[in-house]
């Protein structure tokens, strides 16, 4: 199953941030959204997972429309997202930020929360699974650590553990390496190559094109809320007009 | 003795609003002025029940608990959507339209001139008379009212609770429908209050509205707040503070003229002291308003 959006568009105070945007996602591998600043790319996301409605327009996850559903739903129908400020819980264990992920957790129902019926075994569970993704990404040994004193680069690993934790079989990235030291904006793309191996589809934002040239197998260059190119990295990036509307 | 019972039995009492409260401040970040009418609607549904029907306690209580809950639902719905001063805007709200019914509808509420005579509780055969039997009562309740929110905060329910708190947008990136547990968050909140109204109705045998207040909300959020909000001590803490401390400036000896005056003074400025040099509370985890 592939996303893909027919006609969406989204204004802001008469400025549009997407203008009637038609664009289908491949089934499988990773692709980059790139842009300039107000091209639009974080507005797709956040329409995409339910976080803005669209004015118009519709999307669609294979032949299921999603345009009005809630971000909650479209989580669970596996499409996950992070975000370009990071979204934790500080306060907690690192553990407990991806246990919370787990999809369709029994106790978080009233009475079983109450009465505990089967939910020490699926608490089990879930954290083999919590754990599983953590050695993932490299943080089995902060699993017990507070999210908030993690590292800026600890943290955004632990974003995308959170959203692999939720079993979601698209991922929707909003600059996942942006602000990283080099050494980890380097395990963040192996991670996702590894992840699009694994079958996952991935879809980031991003402005470092040499990450973009490293990990993606397609790109889509927006701009002023449209798609103005699409295709393999080496014929759209080395396109002197695409790079010059991107810096400009 | 009767005294120190009657003051600890309004501990509990006190305790479980508090406790109550603490679902919704402390672990779900939501401050609800309102606790007061959910404590009234457990008080006047089963007071006029046990007065009007010979309705035994316990069943009056469950049915006090039974319409805080569907009325907590049906002002939830449309005030949760909302975040934060809005919420706090649409429970106050609430909260005096249900004081204004309390004292206006007196048909069936008698108005200001409350409702006498409440029978005391009868509980299997175990006659609820002394100040000793409520106190144990009133321990009882407040020990379920702790399992409860124990229970809930410990679990995947409270884990959710807490994310909801501290990031609702990461909560619901996470596939998590926070509507539903913030509704359930509240329904429970306004339940454990209105079981406490029950019991408080069964105590002091008469109501009225001015048990009800927005000022006694209040007394409520101050509780969690002094206490210390993310705990489940804060809110015994905060309600033995809160009662006790009125209690023993009693016995001050400040002049009769201004006694009650000086009382409210030395009352608000502790608080104002403690809040600022302990905002968290005395045990709490959390500043108020994070």
């Amino acid at each position: 199953m592939n996303l893909r959006c027919e006609h969406l568009s989204k204004s802001f105070d008469g400025t549009r941030a997407l203008s009637d945007l038609t664009l289908e996602f491949p089934a499988s591998g990773v692709v980059a959204i790139i842009g300039p600043n107000g091209a639009g790319k974080t507005t797709l996301i956040n329409v995409l997972t339910g976080f803005l409605n669209p004015d118009g327009g519709r999307f669609f996850l294979g032949e299921r429309e999603l345009s009005r559903l809630p971000a909650h739903k479209i989580a669970r129908l596996g499409v996950a997202r992070t975000f370009q400020d990071l979204r934790l819980i500080a306060q907690v264990p690192v553990l407990e930020n991806v246990m919370l992920a787990r999809p369709n957790q029994k106790g978080e129902g009233l009475l079983r929360a109450l009465f505990r019926v089967g939910v020490a075994a699926e608490e089990r569970r879930n954290y083999e699974e919590a754990m599983r993704w953590l050695e993932f990404v490299g943080l089995g040994a902060a699993a017990s650590q507070m999210a908030g004193e993690l590292s800026y680069g600890q943290q955004k690993l632990l974003t995308l553990a959170c959203c692999l934790a939720t079993d979601a079989k698209i991922l929707l990235l909003d600059e996942p390496v942006a602000g990283v030291h080099p050494e980890m904006v380097s395990k963040i793309l192996d991670l996702m190559v590894q992840l699009r191996d694994a079958g996952k589809q991935i879809v980031f934002i991003e402005h470092d094109i040499a990450s973009v040239r490293r990990v993606a197998d397609l790109v889509i260059v927006m701009d002023q809320g449209r798609v103005i190119a699409q295709g393999k990295p080496a014929e759209v990036l080395e396109r002197p007009e695409i790079m010059e509307a991107y810096v400009a | 003795m009767q005294y120190v019972l009657h003051i600890l039995t309004l501990v509990c009492i006190y305790n479980i609003l508090a406790v109550s409260l603490e679902v919704l401040v402390g672990r779900a970040g939501f401050l609800s002025v309102a606790h007061a009418a959910f404590y009234g609607l457990g008080a006047y549904t089963s007071a006029l029940l046990a007065v009007q029907a010979g309705v035994p306690f316990l069943v009056g209580n469950l049915a006090g608990v039974a319409v805080a809950v569907a009325i907590s639902l049906v002002v939830s719905l449309p005030s949760l959507r909302v975040h934060d001063d809005y919420f706090v805007i649409a429970t106050f709200a609430f909260q005096v339209i249900l004081f204004s019914i309390f004292k206006n509808w007196m048909g069936l509420t008698q108005g200001p001139l409350g409702i006498p005579g409440i029978p005391r509780p009868v509980i299997f055969g175990w006659h609820v008379t002394t100040h000793l039997d409520f106190l144990i009562l009133a321990v009882a309740f407040a020990c379920f009212a702790y399992f409860v929110v124990w229970r809930l905060t410990c679990s995947p329910f409270g884990r959710v609770l807490h994310a909801i708190r501290e990031d609702e947008v990461f909560a619901k990136a996470v596939g998590k429908n926070t509507l539903y547990f913030k509704m359930t968050a509240f329904a429970v909140s306004a339940a454990l209050a209105a079981s406490a109204g029950s019991l408080y109705a069964s105590y002091i045998t008469y109501i009225d509205p001015s048990s009800f207040t927005v000022m006694e909300s209040i007394l409520i959020i101050s509780m969690v707040i002094i206490g210390g909000a993310g705990t489940l001590l804060g809110p015994l803490v905060g309600a033995f503070v809160l009662v006790t401390l009125p209690e023993a400036l009693r016995f001050v000896g400040l002049p009769d003229a201004v006694a009650a005056n000086l009382r409210q003074i030395i009352y608000g400025s502790l608080l104002v002291i403690m809040m600022m040099f302990r905002p968290r509370g005395l045990v709490g985890k959390y500043s108020f308003g994070k």
